[in-house]
């Protein structure tokens, strides 16, 4: 482990770059998705599509989508952009399903209720539909967090750096601690990212803890993480 | 004063909920529509916050048309209690109380007071006030959904089957609860149930519906049972089961009311 000790600065720095690449479009694909998925629950001729889209888009594989990016968004092979661009795609297509999942979520008769008392549309949507959708949100939140620290990686093989440059690297030299560093680091801000989400959730949510959760939305979780993604 | 002029209303799908209904609700009484489902009850319950709006005729508060009048702020204006409380399950019981409060632009600390005091009212221990809905039992959500309901000292209070869903026990004390409180406060309380013992309870005007919002009868409870207008009323009442024409037993020197079925219900007061 000297190797790792020796190296740190190096680590630390690309440990750092490989957070940006994973944070950015893990916001983006948040912030994109909601009012897709908020639209797709108000006009339900709109769902089908627009979820059709989403898994072809998630199907994509990840390597060629780096690969072509440039040509079609105009931007230099090595740019790191390529790379935020491509995870945002995949971010938003997560996300859209949970989305709408999430507003679909919210019972009726509760909106239904709010309108009755007086709550405005905005009001309604932001007081009401918004946090009432957060506990399943967060659930598709937590699954595009990880997945996308994982594919940040595959950047590498295209020269953009993060700590899946340990792997490449490593691969050539044939050197095992340096992957293994690697492969360490990116779990890591896995976990890490994942505990901020949580977090957030208890702090924003406080009323999920006072009642059991749901069981549903742990299955639904577990079948994202482990369904299907895109090849690298 | 609230009153239906010539009402009616088809929905997009073609049901005709209520045809041509017409009927006067005077102010500080509660007005009860009774009626089997379909009958068109919360149909009419809705139109009086601008829920549903009436496909014809008009519904006036107060010599007003409603229709001219803003939804939102004419909803924050009227107290509106339903069946599964429909608290909102992510605010504690006192932000649901002093929702309405706030979105008509009260203070938080105001707001607060205020729902301390309505919280009281209703009966339900403060100690409950910084629990989320699901922590409380469905007798204890009513009364906070009350609560909210009188939040803003509304003139109008809309109860749509309000008690339907707690258990037969919860029931009654929440019914005595609301009579107390209509004593206390005077409001216009319109009503809808389908429990005809529950209409008479309440309702200082019964109003029986037959399908697509038809009155069968419009009265006071006492009139409805002396001069049923016709045998559908006779028979939604009860009137022809026995259940409810009574006579007198002497037994110990006592006078015991019996039912037509011969079940003692009570013992008459001297």
């Amino acid at each position: 482990m000297t190797w790792g000790w020796d190296n740190r600065d190096r680590i630390l720095d690309l440990a750092l770059t490989h957070m940006w690449l994973s944070a950015i479009p893990i916001v983006l694909g948040f912030v994109i998705a909601l009012p897709i998925g908020w639209y797709a629950n108000k006009r339900r001729w709109f769902r089908g599509p627009i979820l059709s889209l989403g898994s072809v888009l998630y199907s994509i594989p990840s390597l060629p989508l780096f690969v072509i990016l440039p040509s079609i968004i105009g931007t230099r092979i090595l740019d790191p952009t390529n790379v935020v661009v491509a995870l945002t795609v995949y971010a938003t297509a997560i996300m859209v399903r949970s989305a709408c999942d999430a507003f679909e979520s919210v019972s009726g008769s509760v909106l239904d209720a709010a309108e009755a008392t007086g709550y405005s549309g905005p009001q309604r949507g932001f007081g009401v539909e918004l946090p009432l959708a957060g506990p399943v949100l967060l659930a598709g939140l937590r699954v595009v967090s990880v997945s996308t620290v994982s594919l940040v990686s595959v950047g590498a093989l295209i020269g953009v750096s993060s700590l899946g440059s340990f792997f490449t690297d490593g691969f050539q030299r044939d050197f095992t601690t340096e992957i293994m560093v690697g492969v360490v680091g990116i779990v890591v801000i896995a976990l890490l990212f994942d505990a901020v989400l949580v977090l957030t959730g208890r702090l924003l949510m406080p009323w999920t803890r006072a009642t059991a959760r749901p069981r549903f939305e742990r299955i639904r979780s577990f079948r994202y993480a482990f369904g299907s993604g895109p090849g690298s | 004063m609230i009153e239906y002029r010539s009402v009616a209303k088809t929905f997009a799908d073609g049901t005709e909920a209520v045809n041509d209904f017409s009927l006067v609700l005077p102010s500080r009484t509660t007005t009860v529509f009774v009626g089997s489902s379909g009958c068109g009850k919360t149909t009419l319950l809705r139109m009086v916050n601008r829920m549903i709006d009436p496909t014809h005729g008009q519904v006036l508060i107060d010599d007003v048309d409603i229709a001219t009048r803003n939804k939102v702020k004419l909803r924050r204006s009227i107290g509106y209690v339903m069946q599964h409380s429909g608290l909102l399950p992510h605010r504690t019981v006192l932000d649901n109380v002093g929702s309405v409060l706030r979105l008509n632009g009260m203070s938080r600390k105001e707001a607060d007071r205020r729902s301390q005091e309505v919280l009281e009212t209703v009966g339900l221990d403060s100690s409950h006030a910084s629990k989320y809905p699901s922590q409380l039992s469905g007798g204890q959500q009513q009364r906070v959904g009350v609560a909210r309901g009188l939040a803003a000292d509304p003139n109008i209070l809309l109860m749509d089957e309000p008690f339907g869903a707690v258990d037969p026990i919860v029931r009654d004390e929440l019914q005595r609860e609301l009579l107390r409180l209509q004593h206390d406060l005077d409001k216009t309380i319109v009503f809808v149930t389908h429990d005809v013992d529950e209409a008479f309870l309440l309702g200082d005007q019964v109003v029986i519906l037959k399908q697509g919002g038809e009155i069968a009868q419009v009265g006071a409870p006492a009139d409805i049972l002396a001069s049923p207008a016709d045998e559908f009323v006779s028979s939604f009442v009860g009137l022809d089961r026995g259940g409810r024409t009574l006579h007198v037993e002497e037994r110990d020197g006592r006078s015991i009311v019996v039912d037509a079925s011969g079940k003692a219900t009570g013992v008459l007061a001297r």
